[in-house]
């Protein structure tokens, strides 16, 4: 017993704070990495999470394609969907303010989400998690944790860790990170700049739609699951500080934990938690945990 | 001989207003061609408008014998045209190494990494550190230094004095002979007089968005009263 919370229990709402929390980094993440070389913030990411599901779904029930070849190819499908939508019509906003970005992604949202609401309805569909990462539950000894959710956790993980290898370690997440800066001078330097931003928007884009396909079959599979989602996400990126790589990562888990916590010690604010928390880093750190001060 | 760098009526305006009138400029490849002029005539306007980030736009500018005016930003500099800007433009998220390392290589030909270290030994002391917290002389150095492993044939230098000390001018004009030892073509925007009389062999003076007079060095010493009136120096 903690606090008179068993300790069964307070394990468990952390363990699934950890989950939520492993969707947080992901799509915050994504975002991060959006709107540092863009400057457009993304509002179709919740229907490409949700774009990410249903490919998935589609995928299995028309063609028999399975969860972990899914795992690879939905992605890249939704992500070379991303790519289209960059280059026919996000690139020719960025001369204009950045609101009109914004508006653009918020109304292809709304289409897609609308798009699948007409044919699939808004009750969830079901979606297996593959044979191999069912029953039984590994056996922590101080829990028992369902394989499926131990992998999503494992899984976002190793994308976190790797995404930030890319952006902080490589070549090309040097050009990500002078373009971020000056896109201007590293185009003067000869680097294709427009084909970089339509590339960034793309990978955005399909960590959006792994993240749906990792959900899949955690959650319900719904044409309202990412608008549901988004939100949160949102808030993560704000008390992350927009841009911030890490930043996205850490708080992402950071605030799944928190609500899964307040879900122990206070259930009815579990919702609103993550909210309070950005009000409070808003008022003390306007710039976000890892933002820099303008 | 045809120039390498050859900008002929080049007009260019920043949305509505119209900078550069007709500028003209020949460039001879292994050539350092210096632009004087006032603040406001349009020095670095035509730097910007050569390298192709100022996109509004008429005139004619040939490359190596290829028409920049169709170019992308990007393939200009694919062309063998390298920027230093005025602001120098070190990205502070890069460390010192990875600076230099940015501009992807253009040509065969550019210095090695090593050669780089050896002309600019404190670079090297310094490759780990983050690129702004160097001073300014070493910003300007590795702003030159980057480009020079690019393997870019004419360097398009904007006031590269500008805020620092004698010394590291001296540095910098030792590094502007090296360069020219090299073969390497430099245009160069400068208002330190005495600097600039040390590194160029041609000289062309702007005013009000063209240039108004062209001399050889030579000639300097009997263009002075000229230059005394134009330049207020």
């Amino acid at each position: 017993m903690i606090f008179g919370v068993p300790l069964q229990a307070l394990l468990g709402q952390l363990m699934l704070g950890l989950i939520n929390g492993s969707f947080y980094a992901l799509l915050s993440l994504g975002l991060a990495v959006i709107f540092g070389l863009l400057r457009v913030i993304n509002f179709a990411h919740g229907a490409q999470f949700m774009l990410g599901a249903f490919t998935a779904l589609l995928l299995a029930k028309h063609l028999g394609i399975g969860y972990w070849f899914a795992l690879v190819l939905v992605p890249l499908l939704v992500g070379l969907f991303g790519v289209i939508i960059e280059r026919t019509m996000l690139s020719r906003l960025y001369k204009l303010d950045h609101l009109y970005g914004l508006l653009f992604t918020f109304g292809l949202a709304l289409t897609i989400e609308g798009t699948f609401r007409y044919f699939f309805g808004s009750s969830g569909l079901p979606y297996s998690a593959p044979a191999a990462l069912q029953s039984p539950p590994v056996n922590l000894g101080f829990m028992v944790l369902p394989r499926y959710r131990a992998w999503v956790i494992v899984a976002s993980l190793i994308v976190c860790l790797a995404t930030w290898v890319l952006i902080e370690k490589t070549k090309l997440g040097a050009y990500l990170r002078a373009a971020t800066e000056n896109p201007t001078l590293v185009q003067a330097f000869g680097v294709n700049v427009p084909l970089l931003l339509t590339l960034t928007y793309g990978f955005g884009v399909a960590l959006a739609a792994l993240a749906g396909v990792l959900a899949a079959p955690v959650y319900q599979v719904s044409p309202l699951m990412g608008s549901n989602l988004i939100i949160v996400v949102f808030a993560v990126v704000v008390v992350g500080g927009m841009g911030s790589i890490m930043g996205a990562i850490v708080t992402g888990y950071a605030l799944g934990l928190a609500e899964g916590l307040t879900k122990v010690f206070y259930p009815e604010a579990s919702n609103i938690v993550i909210f309070v928390i950005m009000a409070i880093v808003l008022i003390l750190r306007p710039a976000g945990l890892f933002g820099k001060e303008a | 001989m045809a120039a390498l760098l050859d900008v002929s009526d080049l007009h260019a305006w920043y949305g509505e207003s119209h900078i550069l009138h007709g500028v003209n400029m020949h460039v001879q490849q292994g050539e350092t061609i210096c632009i004087l002029g006032r603040n406001g005539m349009g020095k670095t306007t035509t730097l910007r408008t050569i390298m192709g980030i100022l996109r509004k736009r008429k005139g004619r500018i040939g490359f190596d014998g290829r028409d920049l005016m169709r170019m992308s930003l990007h393939a200009t500099a694919r062309a063998g045209l390298g920027f230093v800007p005025e602001e120098r433009g070190i990205f502070a998220t890069l460390s010192v190494e990875e600076n230099l390392l940015l501009p992807p290589k253009v040509a065969d030909g550019g210095m090695s990494l090593d050669e780089i270290y050896d002309l600019f030994p404190n670079l090297r002391e310094r490759r780990s550190s983050a690129g702004t917290k160097l001073s300014g002389g070493e910003q300007q150095m590795l702003a030159m230094a980057r480009i020079l492993r690019t393997g870019a044939r004419c360097l398009l230098l904007d006031e590269p004095t500008e805020g620092l000390a004698p010394v590291i001018i001296q540095r910098i004009g030792e590094v502007l002979a090296e360069l020219k030892k090299r073969g390497m073509t430099v245009v160069l925007v400068e208002q330190n007089f005495r600097f600039a009389s040390k590194v160029a062999d041609r000289f062309y003076l702007m005013d009000h968005g063209q240039m108004v007079a062209e001399f050889p060095v030579g000639e300097l010493a009997a263009n002075m009263a000229m230059l005394n009136e134009q330049l207020g120096v």
